[in-house]
């Protein structure tokens, strides 16, 4: 996984044209295993198909 | 008047003559001068217009028109409000570069409609991702209460002028906590409004999903005034409900009869330390509640509140990324540069997530008409400070302190946050209401801060002046 987030790094900032210097990996790294970790646990909520998005949200 | 003068005692004093605009401004403008240097609240100072503004109301009183609920009473606003003539910073070095606004933020506006007295723009973490308080470009915003410690932010001058007694209200936003953190931090009541209930209009976004403004003051009563003269349906702000205004002023002194509160459990016990605790089990013992709710799945909720501020926060300023990296500050680009590269399915479920949890909350508000949990894990940390210990545990401070708010704001509901003056430092509890409730939330603010259960403590440096 560590290194495989190293090379999925280099990856998409080529991708999204994002240039990033390589003292700043570090830490986009600890960024990224954190919100991966926390987009994960949401994710494994199993929500039906037909769930809706609250992308226009009303409280 | 003196600084720690209530807006409802200026406004007073101003319509009925005891006082005029221009002497509240021109004291108002002194303190600033005299305090600002040692809390770093401030980034621009709106002398003239406040004078001008000012003299326009003595010329209307003395031509016997009648004046607002507001009428003389000064205000700031965190720097991502636009202020006509001056550029939004957004606590940023790139938008230093940006022409002047041309016109005022849609709350400034409705401020001044009833008398406010804009002051000036206030210093805040840089594009509102942040909890510190702490700005790279313009130096850390200060806790009055201990100039070494944070404000808590994103709307850190918010919290330094308005505990420091430079202004009785100032307005922030508040995406993850960004009021109700500073005012937990600075021992200050913060209202953030129902989702929806106040226009955003004309203020530099940060997750336009979760992006919330509100007032932070030294009083619940403060709060409504500012509240009352703000709402009302604004078509400049898509996400500004089209809702009558429902004026909370006239409720406050309703007291607590009738409503079932009740303690956020689970979630809200775990990594608090023992200040925390004690501020809720203080305010639940005044209020008379041992009643304990779960909110089901309030830690997922957090995280996907984090996943969606780090997406949208990146799509926002991806342009920026790409071209101006080396002007952000490097704490704030490296969080950004990672959200770039999350996965837009992991945003989704999130998002969907986010209308179940709604629905599972919305069924405890069919039970209880307030829950009460801590604002901050903490009282205010020292400035710099990078780790902070939960539950035996070190942790990034940063993201950390958002984690009892996050929750909350990630559907939308209204909460006040007050502030239970614990020695030697403050710290908040949120009262947290149903959708549109803010009437609730208050109404429980205003009998705790009248049974001096909460109160915002005056700084010891400033606490006879």
């Amino acid at each position: 996984m560590d290194q495989s987030l190293d090379q999925y790094i280099e990856l998409a900032a080529k991708a999204l044209d994002l240039p990033i210097e390589p003292d700043w990996l570090p830490a986009i790294k600890a960024n990224l295993e954190v919100t991966l970790r926390l987009g994960k646990e949401v994710a494994s909520l199993a929500l039906p198909d037909a769930a809706e998005p609250a992308c226009v949200f009303e409280a | 008047m003196n600084a720690w003068a209530t807006s409802g005692e200026i406004a007073q004093a101003v319509r009925g003559g005891q006082a005029s605009a221009v002497a509240i401004a021109e004291a108002a403008l002194a303190r600033i001068a005299e305090r600002d240097g040692r809390i770093n609240a401030f980034t621009a100072v709106t002398r003239e217009r406040a004078l001008a503004k000012a003299q326009a109301l003595d010329a209307a009183r003395a031509r016997g028109e009648p004046l607002g609920a507001l009428a003389g009473v000064p205000f700031a606003v965190k720097n991502l409000f636009d202020v006509a003539g001056l550029a939004t910073l957004a606590g940023s070095k790139i938008n230093r570069e940006h022409a002047p606004a041309t016109a005022d933020a849609t709350l400034i506006a409705r401020l001044e409609a009833a008398g406010a007295v804009l002051v000036g723009a206030l210093n805040m973490g840089e594009y509102a991702y942040d909890f510190t308080g702490e700005n790279v470009h313009d130096g850390p915003s200060r806790n009055p209460h201990d100039t070494s410690r944070m404000t808590g932010g994103s709307s850190g001058g918010c919290g330094g002028a308005v505990a420091g007694g430079l202004v009785p209200i100032a307005l922030g936003s508040d995406t993850n906590g960004s009021i109700r953190v500073p005012a937990s931090l600075c021992g200050l009541f913060g209202l953030k409004p129902t989702y929806g209930r106040l226009s955003r209009a004309r203020t530099f976004p940060f997750v336009a999903s979760l992006d919330h403004l509100g007032p932070l003051a030294r009083s619940t009563r403060d709060l409504a005034l500012a509240y009352d003269a703000m709402q009302g349906h604004d078509a400049d702000d898509p996400v500004c409900a089209r809702r009558s205004i429902e004026p909370a002023l006239p409720c406050l002194a309703r007291g607590t009869a009738g409503l079932r509160i009740a303690v956020a459990g689970g979630y809200f016990k775990r990594g608090a330390f023992a200040q925390a605790l004690q501020a809720v089990d203080r305010i639940a013992k005044a209020l008379d509640t041992t009643h304990v709710v779960e909110l089901p799945e309030a830690a997922r909720a957090r995280a996907a509140a984090y996943v969606i501020t780090a997406t949208e926060g990146a799509a926002l300023h991806l342009d920026r990324l790409r071209t101006r990296a080396d002007d952000f500050d490097p704490t704030v680009r490296d969080r950004l540069l990672a959200g770039a590269m999350l996965p837009a399915s992991l945003a989704v479920q999130a998002h969907k997530f986010r209308r179940w949890y709604r629905d599972q909350v919305a069924k405890i508000f069919d039970r209880v008409d307030a829950i009460l949990a801590p604002a901050t894990p903490c009282t205010a940390p020292e400035l710099g400070q990078k780790m902070l210990v939960l539950d035996g545990v070190a942790m990034p401070l940063r993201p950390n302190i958002g984690l009892y708010t996050q929750p909350i704001s990630f559907i939308g509901l209204p909460v006040v946050a007050v502030p239970v003056p614990l020695g030697p430092l403050p710290i908040g509890v949120q009262i947290i209401a149903a959708p549109w409730r803010e009437d609730v939330a208050l109404r429980i603010a205003q009998a705790l801060e009248t049974a001096a259960v909460v109160q915002a403590p005056r700084p010891q440096q400033w606490k006879d002046a």
